[in-house]
């Protein structure tokens, strides 16, 4: 374990407690969002961590060692830390600026160069901007070489606290998306305080819910939305969020429908025009005998080939598109609204055809999303996302 | 103007040498003890304004008055005109080191000590050097004030230019008034031009006006 938090507890004078008995594993890659309202102890949890606050009671374990027996000096110097208000040193140039941890650690100036024209190509930003000073550069631009200078020493774990709160919407995507790339790219573990519900649903994968001093829930973004623990969370994702994230996190299996209309690849072409006749489709799909998909007949082939005495099997198209039961609606419904298919078979792990998506689906699964909330009941049934109601 | 070159001249090289000695010691030692007390009070706020109204209490005493006070303890000469001066010299220096150390953004503090800075590098390399303006904007106002006091030092037999003032006074003649004054000001004024240099070099590139 990379770090552990352990029943910490911070109180100040007068009773008043900050953070009541939370307790965490983060493991190494992680990247653990803490999102809460105003008071409710994340950036007080945060800030424990590097000990620019001590706990009142309670460990934090850094690779198995107690960080309140390090020099917390050199602590620090180990953890990298963005805050909100950027905090570059006015009088340093970017160049001394995303290099003050290696100089704190003695760094010889040639290593420091290098890092420094390493940090800031990691940045997106012009190697030129080295020799500029803070306030020559704009705010996004600043805090993006805030972020890297948390990089500078390669600290494996990263603190950031509300690093965007202060940025306007464009920048603050753009910046999130530096530090989704940082995080992917170097494999960091990031610590990240935020009370954007959406920042931490991109970019954690693991979130943890405070209030009051107390941890409400952690989870993944996908379990949180799918399964708020209480009232407080709910309210906190919000309900629009909830109704607009069910495609993201309703898989195939649960939206298809479940009897597509199929012919074996065996059978003769007259049975194939029969079955489309009744069934009133120009398309079949073309399985095996265990119901195995192997491809698709479309009726112009059919009528091409009508007397040539083949099997279905002989004139079928092969290359056939279709998703897993498990996967996420969300990306099926890109693909086959950028792909242009009118449908879309769906299989199970053995490639056996279970379903079909059809656009037609898709469009009430967009027709629920957008008007759900008058009809939320009806919705409920539709999407058959029935683990909305939470007991578990 | 030239006769009197000749009979006062050697006089008056000693007695600006002796004013420019009496307030830059002053001076000095007011840097010395006001800028570490004013870091101190940076990081206990509680006493902080104690410790500056106390100061501001000292300054009101008048400067005849204080001179007087020094005698007893420090009997006549050039220490107990130090000593005084010095004490006038503390308030401007350390009430402009606290404000310019407490103006610093907060946030840059915050990282200095988040990156991993122990306390004496966040001040050398971050606090004073963004405070040097209005630090140095103290040591000069300081400054001027010494160099003016330093004349009344000339009542309790410390010497400098004081002493042709006073004699000027006593004997109605208006040259040794003149020979004492205007070296005064010009004293002040150059001073306060190379203090300005000084301030210039010391305050970072950056964050110059």
């Amino acid at each position: 374990m990379l770090l552990s938090l352990e029943h910490l507890h911070k109180e100040y004078p007068g009773h008043k407690v900050a953070v009541n008995d939370v307790s965490l594993d983060i493991e190494a890659g992680e990247f653990v969002c803490f999102i809460g309202t105003s008071g409710s102890g994340k950036t007080t949890v945060l800030r424990m961590i590097n000990r620019m606050l001590m706990q009142t009671s309670g460990t934090i374990l850094i690779n198995g060692e107690d960080t309140s027996k390090l020099d917390p000096v050199k602590l620090r110097r180990k953890l990298g830390y963005v805050i909100q208000n950027i905090g570059l040193m006015p009088h340093m140039t970017i160049r001394e600026n995303i290099t003050l941890v290696p100089k704190l650690l003695k760094w010889s100036q040639e290593k420091r160069n290098t890092k420094a024209v390493e940090l800031i190509k990691l940045a997106q930003l012009p190697e030129e901007f080295l020799d500029r000073y803070p306030s020559e550069l704009s705010g996004g631009q600043q805090q993006r070489i805030g972020v890297v200078r948390a990089f500078a020493a390669d600290q494996d774990i990263i603190l950031m606290d509300e690093p965007f709160g202060a940025l306007d919407p464009i920048t603050r995507e753009s910046l999130q998306d530096l530090v989704q790339d940082l995080q992917q790219r170097l494999g960091k573990t990031f610590i990240f305080v935020t009370h954007d519900m959406d920042e931490a649903l991109k970019l954690a994968t693991k979130v943890v819910i405070m209030d009051g001093g107390e941890v409400m829930q952690i989870d993944s973004p996908e379990n949180i939305l799918k399964h708020p623990a209480n009232d407080f969370v709910t309210n906190l994702i919000g309900e629009e969020r909830l109704i607009q994230a069910r495609p993201s996190v309703t898989s195939v299996g649960q939206i298809m429908l479940k009897s597509p209309i199929y012919i074996t690849q065996d059978q003769p072409l007259p049975v194939a025009l029969k079955t489309m006749h009744k069934s009133r489709v120009d398309t079949l799909l073309v399985t095996s005998d265990n119901r195995e998909l192997r491809g698709v007949l479309d009726i112009e082939t059919l009528n091409d080939e009508f007397n040539s005495g083949k099997t279905v099997g002989d004139i079928m198209d092969d290359k056939v598109f279709y998703v897993f039961e498990q996967s996420i609606v969300r990306d099926t419904v890109n693909r086959i609204l950028k792909l242009g298919y009118k449908n879309v078979p769906v299989v199970n792990k053995d490639r056996q055809l279970v379903g079909i998506v059809t656009r037609a689906t898709i469009v009430d699964m967009v027709y629920n999303a957008l008007w759900s909330q008058d009809e939320d009941a009806n919705d409920q049934t539709q999407i058959g996302n029935k683990e909305a109601d939470i007991d578990d | 103007m030239i006769s009197f070159f000749q009979a006062n001249g050697a006089e008056l090289i000693l007695k600006i040498w002796q004013h420019i000695y009496l307030s830059f010691i002053s001076l000095g030692l007011g840097i010395i003890v006001a800028v570490p007390i004013a870091i101190g009070l940076t990081r206990a706020k509680k006493i902080a304004g104690f410790v500056i109204g106390l100061a501001s209490v000292l300054q009101t005493v008048p400067s005849m008055a204080l001179l007087a006070l020094m005698i007893p303890i420090f009997g006549i000469g050039s220490l107990p005109a130090i000593v005084a001066l010095f004490i006038y010299s503390l308030l401007p220096i350390l009430r402009n080191t606290y404000i310019g150390l407490n103006n610093v953004d907060p946030s840059v503090l915050d990282a200095a000590k988040g990156i991993g800075m122990s306390n004496m590098q966040s001040i050398i390399q971050v606090e004073l050097k963004l405070a040097a303006p209005v630090i140095m904007a103290g040591i000069r106002l300081s400054a001027t004030f010494v160099i003016a006091w330093a004349t009344l030092a000339s009542y309790i037999g410390a010497g400098g230019l004081g002493d042709f003032i006073f004699n000027g006074l006593n004997l109605y003649r208006s040259d040794l008034i003149l020979a004492g004054s205007v070296p005064v000001i010009l004293l002040a004024l150059i001073t306060d031009y190379i203090l300005g240099k000084i301030e210039y070099v010391l305050t970072p590139k950056s964050i110059r006006v």
